[in-house]
């Protein structure tokens, strides 16, 4: 009895879209290799039994070359014969290429069924595939399916019970191509087209450049995009909400209570000129709330839209061949520049797609740049809010200043690091349209993640810090760091509250600088401060787990030297 | 019949490659991704400063760093 279903196949042909349809666990999946770099597990009800399906990550062969490959290979090695099946996805578009590693898993007398995948836009690029012949020529089961629109993936289960075990000879690589030219020849057609805007594009964007000109016109396409929804969604919805409905409730609460009570205090927090004031009162029903629903969420829907549409089109790869010399210059390779932009979102998935790098080195690298120099989306919303009422000037500022430490940094780092840096090897995916039902799935599964982990710690660090306040426990530390924030820094000494809350959630640091009346240049300092200085307590876990402790202290070290020369470079600078 | 580098490689020209002088681990991973010895590719193109150079292999395209691509050995027409 079959208890396992193994989902193998190359990088990018939608083992993780076929794997959200069988199991119906939903998984972010997108167009380009590398996105699974965790193994997702979930389970299929077959005929009255639960059938464990793993998603593996891409492998080209099984001979494994990277850490990725290496977890696959291991795990399909690990189980008997008879308790598993393989089902190898294969990209239809890209036949041949797929079938390396079909040959590889019936070589080894795993029990494969092929799902021939894609086959929708197999058919709009010319191909056309014959799949008793293939399946004949295989000898193994072979159904096309589309599993973005869930087709064929009935026909998949159904033929999940008869695949049997079969032998094929091992041969060694060049004949193993032979064999592929020969099958490819019997088992497909092209037929010829003339070449269609999408394929003008495509080249377009791999060279030089119109590569660079694409590029650029995408980024500033998805500033204006992310600015545009962000701002409608705080104007049109999250502030009317705030105004209009919730604040009535507080203000009754906040008579109820009695302004001067130690519940008021923790509740609502100080009344301003007489009146809740959600920017300022720092209360866990007001200043928390407002800052996470209205100010931050607003641009984590924005964010993650965009992001998933260069994902799902076919945006990053090609920018990771348009970056690779320049990201060689601190010590990393063009493939850098995917953690580097998940990490604009939230560090921590930043921080896994290092895993995608070759070596220590580089993962070191790529994560204490992204701990210092990449600020999250939740932290940029608050720089915008707090910082865009002066002047863009200003926040254009901050980006330039953490983008200077960014690339110094890195050439430092590179520079000081013993190692090497690997090179480039990646496939480029076709242009593809995004389909809305992966869109919305993955915008969903990732503004949930946002809130199940921002809520509890944003409540309790701000209950947190108003306990300390109201005692006045704060002024043994402010007294402590005031001659560094305030003498170095040149920001007053209450700012040191801000910065330590910078180690629980950025986003709420930002907003305890609101209540000071700094004047723009101290905020200017102090935000930037904020972005460099420790990474939030979740990102520094995930860099502990994920590099061990050494590298953890090496990084903080290097973090606190950097955060101590950018607050007084810029305090004399700016000054 | 002029024996190039994939670095030297005009775009869209087409070629096989020669040779691969590179370590197995190297080579095991180009053969298994579509890129061995006698294989027909076409180069697109290549980005300066020392970037990489990218080919199209079959229906994929490729894209292989600097140093990489400069010890793909390839015969043109």
């Amino acid at each position: 009895m079959i208890k396992k279903i193994f989902l193998a196949g190359n990088p990018n042909v939608g083992k993780s879209v076929v794997f959200s349809r069988l199991t119906g666990v939903q998984v972010i999946s997108s167009n380009y290799a590398g996105t699974t770099i965790e193994i997702s597990r979930g389970f299929l009800r077959l005929g009255g039994e639960d059938i464990e399906v793993v998603d593996l990550p891409g492998a080209y062969s099984l001979d494994p070359s990277s850490k990725s490959e290496e977890v696959a290979v291991a795990l399909l090695k690990e189980h008997h014969k008879d308790e598993f099946i393989v089902i190898n996805i294969v990209d239809s578009t890209n036949l041949e290429r797929n079938l390396y590693l079909t040959l590889q898993l019936i070589e080894q007398g795993l029990p494969v069924l092929v799902a021939l995948n894609m086959c929708d836009e197999a058919k709009h690029r010319g191909v056309s595939i014959d799949t008793e012949k293939l399946s004949h020529l295989l000898g193994v089961g072979v159904v096309p399916t589309c599993a973005v629109t869930g087709l064929g993936i009935k026909n998949l289960l159904e033929k999940i019970n008869d695949v049997k075990l079969l032998s094929r000879p091992q041969v060694s690589h060049r004949q193993r191509w032979q064999e592929i030219g020969v099958i490819v020849e019997e088992a497909q057609l092209l037929s010829h087209r003339h070449h269609t805007l999408r394929e003008l594009l495509e080249d377009a964007s791999v060279r030089p450049f119109s590569g660079f000109f694409i590029a650029l016109a995408v980024a500033l396409a998805c500033f204006t995009i992310v600015r545009f929804i962000g701002e409608t969604l705080i104007a049109k919805v999250s502030d009317p909400v705030f105004f209009n409905f919730y604040q009535p409730l507080l203000n009754k609460l906040s008579v109820f209570l009695g302004p001067e009570s130690f519940i008021h205090h923790l509740l609502i927090g100080d009344l301003i000129n007489g009146a809740i004031d959600f920017r300022q009162s720092l209360g866990l029903l007001t200043t928390a709330p407002y800052i996470e629903l209205a100010m931050v969420l607003p641009y984590i829907i924005s964010f993650y839209f965009v992001l998933g549409l260069l994902e799902d089109i076919g945006i990053l790869p090609r920018l990771a061949m348009l970056m690779d010399s320049i990201l060689h210059r601190i010590g990393l390779h063009g493939f850098a520049i995917i953690p580097v932009l998940l990490g604009l979102g939230c560090n921590i998935p930043g921080i896994l797609a290092t895993r995608n790098l070759e070596s220590k080195r580089e993962r070191f690298i790529a994560s204490t740049l992204i701990s210092i120099g990449v600020p999250c989306v939740a932290l940029q919303a608050m720089i915008v809010g707090l910082l865009g009422h002066y002047s863009g000037f200003y926040v254009a500022g901050v980006y330039l200043a953490l983008f200077a430490i960014w690339l110094v940094l890195g050439m430092i780092l590179n520079h000081f690091m013993k190692g090497y840096s690997p090179e480039l090897l990646i496939e480029i995916p076709p242009f593809r349209l995004p389909s809305l039902q992966t869109l919305s799935q993955k915008l969903f599964l990732r503004i949930k993640g946002f809130l199940v982990e921002a809520a509890p710690v944003v409540l309790l660090g701000v209950l947190l810090v108003n306990i300390l306040l109201y005692f006045k426990l704060f002024d043994f530390f402010t007294g402590i760091f005031a001659p560094v924030v305030h003498g170095l820094f040149g920001l007053p000494k209450e700012a040191v509250v801000a910065l330590a809350m910078g180690f629980f959630r950025k986003d709420v640091a930002v907003g305890m600088l609101m209540p000071l009346a700094m004047p723009v240049k101290q905020i200017f300092i102090a935000v930037v401060l904020l972005a460099v200085s420790f990474p939030c307590v979740a990102t520094f876990f995930v860099f502990f787990k994920e590099l061990g402790l050494k590298a953890l202290l090496k990084a903080t070290l290097v973090m606190i030297s950097v955060a101590l020369i950018t607050g007084t470079l810029l305090n004399l600078l700016i000054r | 019949m002029k024996k190039l580098t994939l670095l030297q490689m005009k775009e869209k020209q087409k070629g096989l490659i020669l040779d691969i002088p590179a370590g197995a681990a190297l080579q095991n991973k180009l053969m298994s991704m579509g890129i061995y010895k006698g294989r027909e590719i076409t180069k697109i193109s290549h980005i300066g400063l020392r970037g990489p150079a990218a080919i199209k292999v079959g229906r994929s395209v490729m894209v292989l760093g600097h140093g990489m691509a400069s010890k793909i050995i390839v015969e043109t027409q």
